[in-house]
């Protein structure tokens, strides 16, 4: 990726619509895809959008020329993540849209965003959340920083931006269960956050009206310089064969405690011989 | 005869379960060696080494370990190159997925996560969709790289002694890279890990801060305790005890889940548990619809009275 200006932050926001896990969620059809009926902006993601605007307004807000970028790729409505990221704050947005796109696993998603990125870049940083809430692969960002070379630091706790005379430097926390680190790299970079990084805002009116004025660019593969055979089901690493629901989990016994319920417990627990 | 190549994390003094179970898989698909990023004791290579393992492979340079996951991507890609192997497996771990997943673009080839089964023709079987799915895929281009689920599969004793020899490989690392600046070890708690333990006791809004009747409960079973996000949002516990869709995904034997109303994000990282039990005051609760035994009371009356008849029974 190329460097970016000096005179301004340029952040990148992975963002996806995901069917909402209030609904309940499918994979049909013959090619075993999900899908979207009921989709929003992913949960994951809005942290992600919450740590660019924070990282902006700290540095100067937009007045000092920093700008927020909201990537999405995906069918039509895939779009609705982006116009949600408009509102909440995000100065623009791109949509890659394309048939051939059905079907990606994450090494054809990776590819598709790695070309997407630097086609609507160059970045400083590209921001996405911890995993996205349907695949739970957690395998894009990390392909999608080695594609484009870039350090990654994901699952930040923290994160902060120190302007020096070699460009920026970041600063992050990451917390795992034996120890927390610190971590510093050099801009550009690729960041996922965690969900213990800020409290995402929600759009208020006047972020609503704005976001009408807002651009959005929709790109097709062929804008970005992708054929259909690098990506979709042709450019995937990995095939679904089959998917089916889990047979329901059946309720067991309940019963109210009428002052005996531990003892019961236990019985229970020695009839399943768990004890 | 396929090479299998296991990468093996941050080892400890010893194998880790989820480590043994790893080995034993790998043992059961063809001829194993391992690659490790880190260095190891004699104790833990003699564990490796009663896998039958002859190779161990480990990078020239020290500070792969300083990069964060591009450096031991880069690492695992030329162990895989030097070993020849055809299959590449890791534990579940963020990292371990991330590790995987830059591997997988370095060596063109594809990445399966969160692997609970495996047939001989390599097709794996995972949950998706917070475990309301079976999804049985394949990796079709490349080497076969898995990261697989702890107690997945069984970690079976091999016993063949053996002193595996040790390979260095060159590796280059990445110009720019995100590097660790400092580490601060967190105190352990005595409790098996959450992701490896055989049953969890888990607490929610309803614990009201006290998580003490659970941890009684917990070691009178020899388990774990863990958290819903409320729980850990409160900062009643810390935040690496949460389980659901943010947090760890587990599937003990037995998951007692106390003060927990069961949200969809909660049962995300608990629905695959063999045995659920459900302890809540309120009988509408969507916890029950999944639990095999659930009881409608009060925690703080049921779980020790629970805890004081399994110390009773002497068991």
């Amino acid at each position: 990726m190329d460097e970016a200006t000096a005179s301004g932050l340029r952040i990148a926001v992975l963002v996806k619509h995901v069917p909402d896990a209030q609904f309940d969620r499918h994979i049909s059809g013959d090619d075993l895809t999900t899908v979207r009926s009921e989709s929003i902006l992913s949960e994951l993601d809005e942290y992600a959008l919450e740590a660019a605007l924070q990282l902006v307004e700290a540095h100067g807000g937009a007045a000092a020329g920093h700008r927020i970028t909201a990537i999405t790729m995906g069918p039509a409505a895939a779009v609705n993540a982006v116009k949600k990221s408009l509102q909440i704050g995000a100065d623009d947005g791109v949509h890659l849209t394309d048939e051939a796109l059905t079907g990606s696993d994450a090494s054809a998603t990776s590819r598709a965003l790695a070309a997407l990125v630097q086609h609507a870049g160059p970045f400083d940083l590209v921001l996405t959340g911890m995993a996205s809430t349907d695949g739970e692969t957690s395998l894009v960002p990390a392909q999608l920083a080695e594609r484009l070379g870039l350090p990654q630091v994901t699952f930040a706790a923290s994160l902060d931006l120190t302007p020096g005379d070699g460009g920026w430097t970041l600063a992050a926390r990451r917390d795992s269960d034996t120890y927390a680190e610190t971590i510093e790299a050099p801009l550009p970079a690729l960041v996922s956050v965690t969900d213990q990084i800020n409290d995402p805002r929600y759009p208020n009116f006047k972020g609503i009206m704005a976001a009408k004025k807002k651009q959005i660019q929709v790109l097709s593969l062929a804008d970005i310089g992708l054929s259909p055979e690098e990506v979709g089901f042709a450019g995937s690493w990995t095939t679904v064969e089959a998917a089916a629901p889990r047979p329901p989990r059946s309720q067991g016994i309940v019963i109210t405690d009428e002052g005996d319920a531990g003892i019961r417990l236990v019985d229970f627990l020695a009839g399943q011989k768990l004890l | 005869m396929t090479s299998v190549l296991v990468f093996l994390d941050h080892p400890a003094a010893s194998l880790a379960k989820s480590e043994r179970e790893l080995l034993s898989l790998a043992a059961s698909l063809g001829e194993v060696s391992v690659a490790l990023a880190d260095e190891a004791g004699q104790a833990y290579l003699d564990g490796v080494g009663s896998y039958g393992v002859q190779r161990y492979y480990r990078p020239e340079d020290a500070a792969v370990s300083d990069v964060l996951v591009a450096g031991k991507a880069a690492f695992l890609a030329e162990a895989v190159r030097a070993s020849g192997a055809g299959i590449v497996l890791l534990g579940n771990s963020y990292e371990s997925k991330e590790i995987a997943a830059r591997t997988g673009i370095r060596l063109d080839s594809g990445v399966i996560t969160d692997v609970v089964s495996l047939e001989g023709d390599l097709t794996a079987t995972k949950s998706d969709f917070a475990g309301s799915y079976t999804v049985h895929c394949r990796v079709t281009t490349g080497v076969t790289i898995l990261t697989v689920k702890p107690n997945s599969f069984e970690a079976v004793e091999a016993g063949l002694p053996s002193s595996p020899e040790e390979v260095r490989v060159a590796v280059e690392l990445p110009r720019a890279a995100a590097r660790i600046t400092g580490r601060v070890e967190k105190p352990v708690s005595g409790r098996p890990e959450l992701t490896e333990a055989r049953v969890i006791v888990a607490g929610g809004r309803g614990v009201d801060g006290d998580f003490g009747p659970l941890e009684d409960l917990a070691d009178a079973l020899g388990g774990a305790v863990g958290a819903s996000r409320a729980a850990t949002d409160a900062g009643w516990i810390e935040h690496s005890a949460q389980i659901g869709q943010t947090g760890k995904t587990v599937s003990p034997q037995l998951y007692i889940s106390a003060g927990i109303s069961g949200a969809i994000q909660q049962k995300a990282g608990m629905q695959t548990s063999k045995v659920i039990v459900a302890i809540n005051k309120d009988a509408d609760s969507p916890i029950f619809e999944i639990a095999d035994f659930g009881i409608v009371g009060d925690l703080t009356t049921v779980l020790p009275q629970a805890t004081e008849e399994i110390r009773k029974r002497g068991l």
